[in-house]
């Protein structure tokens, strides 16, 4: 039993650290989600050469073999740099979905250039009506041909208008949000018959409705096998809980070391507002809610690759935890920060709006305790 | 990063539950609703004792078992799956460690193998009725008088000191200074003339507490422990010595699982409790806080091993812990419903009573009120976060 990291674990933190230092300050954050395209194509070439987009995957497609916490430690430098460009939906969500369960021919087409940075991938999963399950699916995969032919809507892509390809569930057979008959396909976003509908989110991020009308797909657009598509959407948004716990400390951490910070030096009553009782006490339950987050955050990423009934009470316990801690210690840090917690030229805000997103990402609170609830115990 | 334990640790943890299932008094795995007898504590010591296990984290030359970090752990993580009755902490926790680190030899050679033993029964004088959260303020008077010394006050709040032979005592040697540095520490026989031990019936019904008046009470001069007036370097030094533990996490996954089990038993219009899902959420919420807590706690014994001592973040082991075991038995006692109102007598008072109700409804109540002290002692959860804004965070 160890919580240590190893050599090669510490050196890729310190690589990642110094990134965000080097180019990912907050002024030059807020210009990369204030332009147009909201994400900066040169940092994303960077992430290449650097090797972030590699990490996770197998050596054999380029990849540098690193695990789940290789993916945290990237994941959590960038939560406290608040990085913008698609490393989730990309590299965990749809690049661990191709590595797991791609064919050959799909892996040795398409890992290179996701790892090389020239193609970037979004997880196209939920729709209007599915609320936060994956197995509610309405959009249609019918058998033409040898091929399908795609139809319906999706909603709140994250990283959608950013993709170049998409991965998207449709039910090829049954109905509702039965858990048959759903299967997953690789989409080319600009084959004929998808639209993107763009936009920015609250969090400064970048997301799309993206629609599908009777689009062609190849019979090798078919990603895992036909009908039996909900497992792997369920341990691939899984993997992306885990990522995003990780990112979702480092944020935490920020936000409270930048009130304990501003809690020392500003003076009122011709005191540091940190010496009084009520905003210690406040930090320090921010401060608990921060470890309690880690120690979820490294036990999902611990658990995350074993079996399906562990797998899924390690990632619904910890989206439940890390849901209600960046909540609480969101609206902390904007509250004891005062007014200067209102105003959009402090970082704190910043951090505040990208833990509220990501509450909302890959499941709620409430979800993930019905989820958790009705898991078998390890 | 991993989190198996060596094939080692796991023949270990397989040995440990085996000598419980093997020698734990049978007796003592009946349900039952009174309060445990001095006896009832001393035969599992006395188990634990003879088979060299009784103090796990004392080292070998004062006749600890020499485990690690890990292996204390595990034998804590059997002892609770199997429901055992604690080790109390007054001897082999509190006191041991501090005798090793600052009595004199004929102190150690003295009182270190009758804790080990269970010969002598412990109790801790420190509140006093002026004195909670502000410990150093305490007034118990200790004045020489030729070998002696002569000891006045009223401690309060003294854990099962009607069954103690010998008190570990903060007395005020001093008046001068600040208040911690008149400070001293005493051992005190309970046998002594001008002690009396009144008790307290706490809001469950038990007697677990006491008032201890010394009146004139002559305390041999050597019964001193390190130098006079160090006392109050001797209780932070006790209070932040052992803290594996304090968490309770293995107690509280056994309640979680009897909190499951009534669920399962109690019907909501012909359908198991625990599939009613305002009530499962409650569960589930309790459950992943306390699968937290567990990580946190092993971070911990992690940081431990290694050599990097807990801090003042096992603060957080204590305040964390302590809601988790008050939510616990908060939602034990609303899972059983209306069967949580019949009282159950804690003393054994030899006056009949009906007992009505399924079994596991018995005592959940008390259980309930009695917990609620887990947030007061040992430095309240408000003093833990103090330590915490200070040590930690720098406030």
């Amino acid at each position: 039993m160890d919580f240590d990291f190893t050599e090669e674990q510490t050196l890729l933190r310190n690589m990642v650290q110094s990134f965000v230092q080097d180019n990912y300050d907050f002024d030059s954050r807020m210009k990369i989600v204030r332009s147009e395209t909201g994400m900066s194509r040169e940092n994303w070439s960077q992430f290449a050469e650097l090797g972030l987009l590699a990490a996770p995957f197998d050596e054999s497609f380029g990849g540098l073999g690193g695990g789940a916490v290789d993916t945290m430690i990237i994941t959590e430098e960038f939560g406290k740099g608040l990085v913008t460009e698609p490393f989730l939906p990309t590299v965990v969500l749809c690049g661990g979905l191709l590595e797991r369960h791609g064919s050959d021919a799909q892996k040795d087409m398409h890992l290179p250039p996701l790892i090389g940075g020239e193609k970037i991938w979004a997880l196209a999963y939920s729709e209007p009506k599915s609320r936060f399950n994956p197995a509610n699916v309405q959009t249609t995969a019918k058998q033409d041909g040898d091929g399908f032919v795609l139809s319906g809507l999706k909603s709140v892509v994250n990283g959608g208008p950013w993709a170049d390809y998409l991965i998207v569930s449709a039910r090829t057979s049954g109905e509702g949000w039965q858990q048959d008959g759903i299967s997953l396909f690789i989409v080319d976003k600009s084959a004929d018959g998808v639209a993107s509908q763009d936009y920015e989110t609250i969090d400064g991020g970048r997301a799309a409705d993206i629609s599908f009308e009777n689009v062609k797909l190849s019979p090798e657009s078919l990603l895992g096998t036909l009908d039996a598509g909900l497992p792997l959407l369920e341990e691939a948004l899984d993997y992306g809980i885990a990522a995003i716990c990780g990112e979702a400390i480092g944020g935490m951490h920020k936000a409270h070391q930048a009130t304990v910070e501003y809690c020392k030096t500003r003076n009122q009553f011709g005191v540091a507002i940190g010496s009084f009782q009520a905003l210690q006490h406040r930090m320090v339950d921010m401060f608990m809610e921060y470890e309690q987050s880690v120690s979820l955050t490294y036990m999902v990423n611990m658990h995350v690759g074993g079996d399906a009934a562990s797998r899924t009470r390690a990632a619904s316990g910890a989206k439940v935890q890390i849901g209600k801690a960046g909540r609480y210690i969101g609206q902390s840090a904007v509250h004891l920060h005062g007014g200067m917690g209102m105003s959009e030229e402090l970082n704190v805000g910043h951090y505040f709006k990208r833990l509220t997103a990501i509450d909302a990402q890959l499941g709620s609170i409430d979800y993930h305790l019905k989820r958790f609830g009705s898991s078998e115990a390890a | 990063m991993n989190f198996d334990f060596s094939p080692e640790e796991n023949a270990f943890r397989e040995e440990v539950s085996q000598f419980i299932s093997d020698n734990y008094p049978k007796h003592l795995t009946e349900s039952r609703r009174a309060e445990f007898a001095k006896e009832d504590f001393l035969s599992w010591h006395r188990v634990l004792a003879e088979k060299g296990w009784v103090a796990p984290h004392w080292p070998e030359e004062f006749g600890g078992p020499g485990w690690s970090v890990t292996q204390r752990y595990i034998f804590d993580d059997e002892c609770a799956k199997a429901n055992t009755l604690i080790v109390l902490p007054f001897g082999i926790t509190m006191l041991g460690p501090v005798l090793m680190h600052y009595a004199n030899d004929a102190q150690k050679a003295h009182y270190l193998p009758r804790i080990l033993s269970g010969e002598d029964w412990w109790c801790q004088g420190y509140s006093e009725p002026g004195s909670g959260s502000d410990l150093a303020s305490l007034k118990t008077k200790a004045e020489h008088d030729g070998d002696d010394y002569v000891v006045n006050g009223h401690k309060i709040w003294t854990t099962l000191a009607q069954h103690a032979d010998w008190m570990f005592c903060l007395v005020r040697t001093s008046q001068e200074d600040k208040p911690q540095k008149g400070i001293s520490f005493l051992l005190i026989d309970m046998n002594s003339p001008g002690i009396e031990v009144r008790p307290i019936i706490t809001i469950d019904g038990s007697h677990e507490v006491n008032e201890v008046f010394l009146t004139d009470v002559r305390v041999p001069a050597e019964n001193l422990v390190g130098e006079e007036g160090n006392g109050w370097g001797i209780a932070k030094f006790l209070l932040g010595n052992e803290r594996t533990g304090i968490a309770g996490v293995a107690r509280s996954k056994n309640a979680v699982k009897r909190l499951k089990e009534i669920s399962c038993a109690e019907l909501v219009d012909g359908e198991p409790l625990i599939e009613d899902m305002d009530f499962k959420k409650k569960i589930s919420e309790l459950e992943i806080d306390l699968l937290a807590l567990e990580y946190t706690e092993l971070r911990t014994l992690a940081a431990e091993s290694a050599g990097r001592g807990p801090g003042a973040e096992s603060s957080i082991l204590k305040i964390k812990g302590t809601e988790i075991q008050q939510k616990v038995t908060e939602l034990i006692m609303e899972a059983v419903g209306t069967y949580s109102l019949p009282k159950i007598p804690m003393l054994d008072t030899g006056a009949n009573y009906n007992l009505v109700g399924p079994d596991y409804s018995h005592g959940v109540s008390q259980s309930y009120f009695n917990m609620r002290k887990t947030a007061i002692y040992g430095g309240t959860n408000e003093v833990q976060r103090n330590i915490i804004a200070k040590f930690v965070l720098g406030l």
